[in-house]
């Protein structure tokens, strides 16, 4: 610490080139911190739970050529075969998948009238579609049998059939919209009255619009038809969903030449999709950040090094006067332990300035101030790694070099 | 003199190979990182009919008996119903009109036992490939009278030529699309707008479709829809084939005008149409209509996703930082030759040819790291083009963006070198001499 002074007044005669350096460090620090701050906001997203059983949910989806099926035996028996395939636990046909991208989705009502929506909500369609996905209902029930009507039936508008007036939704639908108290409370979808009957786990819906209402999910006691992006959902025993995926649509061809399978997938290969772009972004942000620290190290080998190769001269009389090869290490240590706190100190300033510019383009939160001590700390280490070989190379320098020319 | 400068230049690059190496790379990375992400906001957010997007119109308007604030915002639907989007295009008060909607289902050749495979198609109506200049390679487009005759016709695309047919010339022939049997009348080369300025369900950046018939036979063969519906009040009750009547808007309707005042008066007809339907009972809210251009209309979706743009800040950050890194070690450079600049002022070299030669030095930095930047970029858009983003596979470097590329590159390092040399040339020639 001793050798403070001499450093800022050596610094002080290199004004330009410290003032370049502490710059670069300064702009990497910011860049940095911002960049790794996208990263962990986009790889919590990425974490998100899905409410979904994922390691053993599957879906086949059929497209029947020359209009779709619709006669509801058919798709009874078509159902009945695929759950009697080895391995199937639980089979629906459902309108939507979570992070399945393609959603149907409805406004609901406290009030029917209120001409806006309490909510906008995914609606799930499918005989039991929640055991299938393997949700789990947190109170109630989950749907009896004779609630269920087909879908065709209610579109067309049939009076004679039964049209469902109970609804399960999740548990951020109750939380946000009953206090928690969803329980035998009514909501209007399409102004009809709709009885809650249960409340399930959070499941998510197929897309999101809006993240504040990630789980806006209800279920409803419908028979989906095929087609309109229909899709037999399975949830198999465990390690058996390739054989079941590939079972299922041996099977749904068989029972219908005339239908196409449209995709057929494991429930992990859904979810990818759905962030694949976030991952792509993550990715790159760490790349850049990796280029940045090797191109600041760079920066500061280059600088030390021609430092170093100036003040030759310097060194040789300080260590003919007595100071150790140590001495001189630790003086190009310390030289760039200052250099990088003054890069640190502006850097943290620049950091929330970009962080105040993201929160007002891109909605991304406050920075949390714990990014910056580790910028610090990494800045720091990075400095001291990339003077190493050349402040090493300095303590090499002879005594002798005092006396020599230049 | 220049020719010499050039010579001093590259031995002295030469003398301090690492220094020039570190220079030429930070300069390189820098640049392959602005160039691919420039590029890539360059592609997403360009024209994608440049010549006619001025011409081209999307009228909204509203049709609905409640806004229920979530979707529109203000705004009216982004679609029309088939009743309004009919009598907009009955009314023919553009210059061309064409009402679509997208679609997708399985197609095969009629007569083989070819496997069917899946594949995008646009219901419209007859002027759309007028409309949009889409390139004819074999036969013609269809006409309005077969519009409305309802025919079994098609027009195909090229990819689709090759697959079905091997690329002959396959007029007359004959598709079976969703099970029901087309006869081709054309088959466009290959178009494919970004982005999908069209119709945005399709994604903004999805690739053409490779079916196109018209509207009126796509709801005789019951031909799947893909695309959104917004339906409201007793249209939540309505079946796919009961769509023509129903209180939803699933249909867009695109029309060229090609002069401000043909656009002012469809914007009064537009206008007046509302009035008429508020008067007939059949629209219960304020008139609120929309006549925007195919770039005001992209503008109003927000297509460009909003990452491109952080990707381009970051790029223009790291370039900075690689600038700056530049500007340092080329201080450095130039400072360590100190005496050289000496020895050159006191054998009576200007301040101002000694400052030429440091600048000149630095211009073949950031030409080398032009080129070096070039290969970044190339190999950044190919990693692109490997990335799951719809718009990913249209990445590609054109000419203008490879201009760009060598203009930034060297100018950016010949103002990162101007204060080094300028830092240089203050070198008191005697000063240097003497401590020889």
């Amino acid at each position: 610490m001793l050798d403070i002074r001499p450093i800022l007044s050596t610094l002080h005669r290199h004004k330009v080139t410290a003032v370049l350096l502490v710059l670069e460090i300064a702009l990497t620090c910011a860049i940095v911190c911002n960049a790794v701050f996208l990263v962990r906001q986009r790889l919590d997203w990425m974490q998100m739970s899905s409410g979904v059983d994922e390691a053993h949910v599957v879906d086949v989806r059929p497209v029947a050529m020359g209009g779709t099926l619709e006669s509801h035996g058919r798709i009874e028996e078509t159902l009945a075969s695929l759950r009697n395939i080895p391995g199937v636990e639980q089979v629906s046909l459902m309108n939507q998948i979570p992070l399945g991208k393609e959603s149907w989705n409805a406004g609901i009502k406290l009030d029917p009238n209120v001409v806006a929506p309490a909510m906008h909500v995914a609606n799930y369609y499918g005989d039991n579609a929640i055991p299938t996905l393997g949700g789990q209902i947190e109170e109630g029930r989950d749907f009896r049998p004779d609630e269920y009507a087909w879908l065709d039936d209610i579109t067309s508008g049939r009076t004679d059939v039964v049209i469902p007036h109970v609804v399960i939704v999740t548990r951020f639908v109750a939380d946000q919209l009953f206090h928690g108290h969803a329980l035998g409370k009514v909501l209007y979808l399409d102004d009809i009255p709709m009885r809650i009957i249960g409340v399930t786990r959070n499941i998510v819906r197929p897309n999101v619009f809006d993240r504040a209402t990630t789980y806006g999910s209800i279920f409803l006691p419908v028979h989906m038809t095929e087609g309109l992006g229909a899709t037999y959902v399975m949830r198999t025993k465990p390690g058996q969903g390739d054989s079941v995926i590939k079972a299922a649509a041996a099977k749904l061809r068989e029972l219908d030449p005339n239908r196409v399978i449209l995709s057929k997938r494991h429930f992990s290969e859904v979810r990818d999709a759905f962030f694949a772009s976030d991952r792509a972004m993550a990715n790159l942000l760490v790349g850049v950040c990796v280029a940045l620290l090797v191109i600041t190290a760079l920066g500061i080998v280059g600088l030390a090094s021609f430092w170093v190769s100036q003040r030759r001269r310097q060194i040789g009389v300080r260590r003919a006067l007595g100071a150790t090869r140590r001495d001189v290490l630790r003086y190009f240590q310390t030289e760039n332990f200052l250099l990088a706190t003054m890069g640190i100190a502006l850097g943290m300033v620049m950091a929330y300035g970009i962080n105040i510019v993201l929160m007002v383009h891109y909605e991304l939160p406050r920075l949390p101030a714990a990014y910056l001590p580790m910028g610090a700390i990494v800045l720091w280490a990075l400095g001291q790694i990339a003077v190493w070989a050349p402040a090493h190379r300095a303590s090499n320098v002879p005594p002798v070099e005092a006396t020599r020319g230049n | 003199m220049f020719g010499y400068f050039l010579e001093l230049a590259l031995r002295s690059l030469k003398r301090s190979k690492a220094l020039t190496a570190l220079m030429v790379l930070a300069v390189a990375m820098g640049i392959g990182a602005c160039m691919t992400t420039l590029t890539v906001l360059h592609v997403v957010s360009g024209d994608p009919i440049p010549g006619k997007s001025q011409k081209l119109f999307y009228p909204q308007i509203e049709p609905r008996d409640e806004d229920n604030g979530f979707y529109t915002k203000g705004e009216p639907p982004e679609q029309l119903s088939w009743r309004d989007a009919m009598a907009l295009l009955k009314a023919g008060r553009a210059d061309r009109q064409a009402v679509m909607t997208g679609g997708m289902a399985p197609v095969q050749q009629a007569d083989t036992t070819q496997d069917p495979f899946f594949v995008r198609a646009r219901y419209t109506t007859a002027d759309f490939f007028a409309l949009f200049d889409v390139p004819l390679k074999y036969g013609h487009a269809w006409s309005a009278t077969e519009d409305d005759r309802r025919e079994r016709i098609a027009v195909i695309s090229s990819s689709l030529n090759d697959k079905l047919f091997h690329g002959e010339d396959s007029i007359g022939r004959t598709v079976r699309f969703n099970g029901a049997d087309l006869r081709v009348v054309g088959v466009i080369e290959t178009w494919r707008p970004h982005p999908h300025f069209y119709d945005l369900n399709a994604g903004n950046y999805a690739e053409g479709e490779d079916v196109f018939l018209p509207l009126g036979t796509s709801r005789d063969i019951h031909a799947p829809r893909s695309g959104s519906r917004d339906c409201w009040g007793k249209g939540h009750q309505v079946e796919e084939n009961t769509l023509e009547t129903a209180d939803c808007v699933w249909v867009q309707l695109w029309v060229e005008l090609d002069t401000p005042a043909r656009v002012a008066d469809y914007k009064a007809f537009l206008v007046h149409y509302s009035e008429e339907q508020l008067a007939a009972g059949r629209f219960h809210l304020p008139v609120n209509v929309r006549l925007r251009n195919v770039m005001a209309w992209l503008d109003s979706q927000k297509v460009v996703p909003k990452d491109v743009h952080l990707q381009v800040w970051l790029a223009l950050g790291f370039f900075v930082v690689c600038l700056v890194n530049t500007v340092g070690l080329m201080l450095a450079k130039f400072m360590r030759r100190s005496a050289e600049v000496g020895v050159r002022r006191a054998l009576g070299a200007s301040r101002g040819a000694v400052f030429a030669q440091l600048v000149t030095e630095a211009g073949m930095v950031g030409l080398a790291g032009g080129v070096a930047g070039l290969l970044f970029a190339v190999l950044g858009l190919w990693l692109v083009r490997k990335q799951p983003d719809q718009y990913a596979s249209l990445a590609h470097l054109d000419l203008p963006m490879l201009a760009a590329t060598f203009g930034m590159a060297i100018g950016a390092t010949v103002v990162a070198g101007l204060l080094p040399a300028w830092r240089a040339c203050q070198i008191t020639p005697a000063l240097q001499l003497k401590s020889q």
